[in-house]
């Protein structure tokens, strides 16, 4: 049976309703400030340690956001972790806080159609991560500029916004996945909850698992270890943090030419330690990017059927 | 007269649980049409199958025509829709919940403020408009659900237990704001477990049942058929003043034979010292005087009650729990 009307009238003004809400929120705020601060702090210790190895590096600027300094982390693996958190805190209530307001039925029977509420719902969470992360970013940059005292140069810009744009899709991967709980669970604290467990898993129990689950999987013996670390690093990569990871490593660290196990024979002829060309380095993150986009059109499209098909009495 | 909505053997399945059952449902335009029954009867279920919100298992609908699980963007612009204990987003004043769904509705600029400051007079919440709607009453609640449901001019209104939690003065506002409904030609459909709010405002009403509407058509009609008699006398008698006691009690009996041989009476009941209830197809109050004269007993009053849907209600569904309970009480004893 087919519908009449289209089914995207009424995601703008969901948009910006949602939109609206998320950037007023209390919850967006605190986390934002949350944000600023581990990132305030990594920039400034990372400022630190740059200007006392003062070297040749003609990436300086980018140093700013991988280099550490104990015990503060860099502001990418910050930035690995807080991401998500941002994404699960504008997404897990989506829907049943909707159910719960009894705000639900009302909307429906205004003449738009449930994709509307859903699409619109997901791409104020995109726009509202958006703002915050091009925020930050602006902010770090303007931070590196007063401590550096040097300008960052075009590919570095360029570099810098790629990272953006990564950055961007890994909050959407999360912000589907919170959105799809909202749409399973009744209860926002149980959505909640279990968005933070599969968090936890990905920031700290993969990169355990990954491994055990490869050597139970592979032979032993040194024959096998190639074949082994294969394994272990495409099951590591089922995690959007280890994509995001690499993505941003790849990103602001030129001289990264790959990833994973490489033989010495594929080393023949490289210059180590030489910056790839920017186009080069997008090449080498694209299947990350491409992984992190599926994931989270994937995630949204599960979301979107069973949302299709709920029943919307309480 | 055109039906504004109308259904056609209306099924609804939950898994094997059937919440509505072969539903024929006919309401003209500009009529009030009451929908009652039992929490868990299938009115929820079927306001929902109406505004194409759920999905038909079987059988047919149409709402002014169009088919709500083909044209459901149609059918809403039309119908106006007040959920059961709707919610409102708390942080956002009443006049900028009505915007949004005002937005949603298609409808924009000083076209749409118009139309929220009229809705708002209407249902007199203009100085609470722009008072958060955490603020809200049940009541305010509910006023501002119907302005939301005006808002778009509809042509019908589904109002699903709008007085319900509501005190007595409320709801005499909100039923006087549905009569001022059907005054405008909107046709009007209410669900609701409160018989005598339903009466006091539907043109018909339709009895739900465990997903079946097992009664339909008006309130005097209902209750001829379930009661089995339009009118019902209450009547006060005393012995007359002088014989003993002993003597009285057969001129009791002699009142109650007097009244049961007026015509048309159906049952006459005894309801306490001297007092009894006639059941009859047509006011027999003209006749009971001289019946009672004519016993030998004095008549000190005489007292007629419509019946009201409590009682179709109350005595439908008593039957339904005798029939329900026959096969236990044979197998007690």
């Amino acid at each position: 049976m087919r519908r009449e009307g289209s089914p995207l009238k009424g995601v703008g003004t969901v948009l910006a309703k949602e939109a609206a809400d998320h950037l007023t929120s209390v919850r967006l705020w605190l986390l934002e400030g949350l944000m600023l601060l581990a990132a305030g702090g990594a920039v400034y210790a990372a400022s630190g340690r740059i200007r006392d190895t003062v070297s040749e590096d003609p990436f300086l600027f980018l140093s700013l956001f991988t280099v550490a300094r104990e015990p503060l982390p860099s502001f990418v693996v910050f930035l690995g972790f807080l991401v998500p958190l941002v994404a699960i805190a504008l997404g897990f209530d989506a829907v049943n806080g909707e159910h719960s307001r009894r705000t639900l039925s009302r909307l429906l029977a205004q003449p738009i159609y449930r994709d509307a509420l859903l699409i619109g719902k997901f791409l104020a969470g995109l726009v509202t991560l958006a703002v915050a992360f091009a925020t930050l970013w602006l902010l770090v940059v303007g931070l590196g500029l007063l401590m550096l005292g040097l300008p960052p140069s075009g590919e570095e810009v360029l570099r810098g916004l790629a990272f953006l744009g990564v950055t961007l899709a890994y909050g959407g991967v999360w912000l589907a996945l919170a959105m799809l709980f909202s749409v399973v669970f009744r209860q926002q604290a149980t959505a909640a909850l279990a968005a933070v467990a599969v968090w936890l898993l990905f920031a700290v129990f993969w990169a355990m698992l990954a491994p055990l689950a490869a050597e139970a999987a592979s032979p032993a013996g040194p024959l096998g270890a190639l074949e082994r670390a294969q394994l272990e690093h495409a099951l590591a990569r089922l995690s959007p943090n280890v994509l995001f990871g690499e993505a941003t490593l790849a990103l602001l660290n030129p001289a990264a030419r790959a990833f994973g196990p490489v033989l010495f024979a594929q080393l023949e002829g490289a210059l180590l330690g030489s910056p790839l060309p920017f186009g080069e380095s997008l090449m080498l993150v694209w299947p990350h990017l491409t992984g992190l986009v599926a994931a989270l059109i994937l995630i949204f499209t599960i979301a979107y059927v069973l949302f299709q098909r709920q029943e919307i009495r309480a | 007269m055109s039906a504004a909505i109308e259904a056609r053997g209306l099924t609804k399945r939950y898994g094997s649980f059937v919440a509505v059952e072969a539903l024929d449902l006919r309401i003209d335009e500009g009529t009030v049409f009451g929908v009652l029954g039992p929490n868990g009867s299938g009115k929820t279920t079927t306001i929902l199958m109406l505004m194409g919100l759920t999905e038909v298992s079987a059988g047919s609908v149409r709402v002014l025509g169009l088919d709500p699980a083909r044209e459901p963007l149609e059918v809403k612009r039309r119908v106006g829709y007040l959920p059961d204990a709707v919610g409102f987003y708390d942080d956002l004043t009443a006049r900028e919940n009505l915007r949004f769904s005002g937005k949603l509705a298609g409808l924009r600029g000083e076209a749409l403020e118009a139309r929220i400051r009229e809705v708002l007079e209407r249902v007199r919440l203009a100085e609470a408009a722009d008072a958060p709607a955490r603020r809200f009453s049940r009541g305010m609640r509910q006023r501002l659900g119907l302005a939301e449901v005006l808002l778009k001019a509809p042509r019908v209104a589904i109002l699903d237990e709008p007085t319900s939690g509501l005190d007595p003065q409320a709801t005499h506002e909100f039923l006087d704001m549905i009569r001022g409904l059907k005054a405008e030609g909107i046709t009007v459909l209410l669900s609701s477990h409160l018989l005598d709010q339903v009466q006091a405002v539907c043109d018909r009403v339709g009895l739900f049942h465990r997903g079946r509407m097992v009664l339909e058509g008006r309130v005097e009609e209902l209750s001829r058929r379930v009661l089995g008699g339009g009118f019902q006398v209450t009547v006060q008698t005393a012995r007359p003043a002088g014989p003993s006691a002993a003597a009285a009690r057969p001129a009791g009996d002699g009142v109650a034979a007097a009244l049961r041989a007026i015509s048309q009476v159906n049952r006459v009941e005894p309801a306490g010292e001297g007092t009894y209830v006639v059941h009859a197809e047509r006011d027999v109050r003209p006749a009971i005087a001289p019946a009672v004269a004519s016993s030998g007993a004095a008549l000190l009053g005489l007292a007629m009650r419509t019946p009201t849907l409590d009682d179709v209600y109350a005595a439908y569904f008593a039957a339904q729990s005798r029939e329900a309970s026959t096969p236990e009480v044979r197998h007690a004893a």
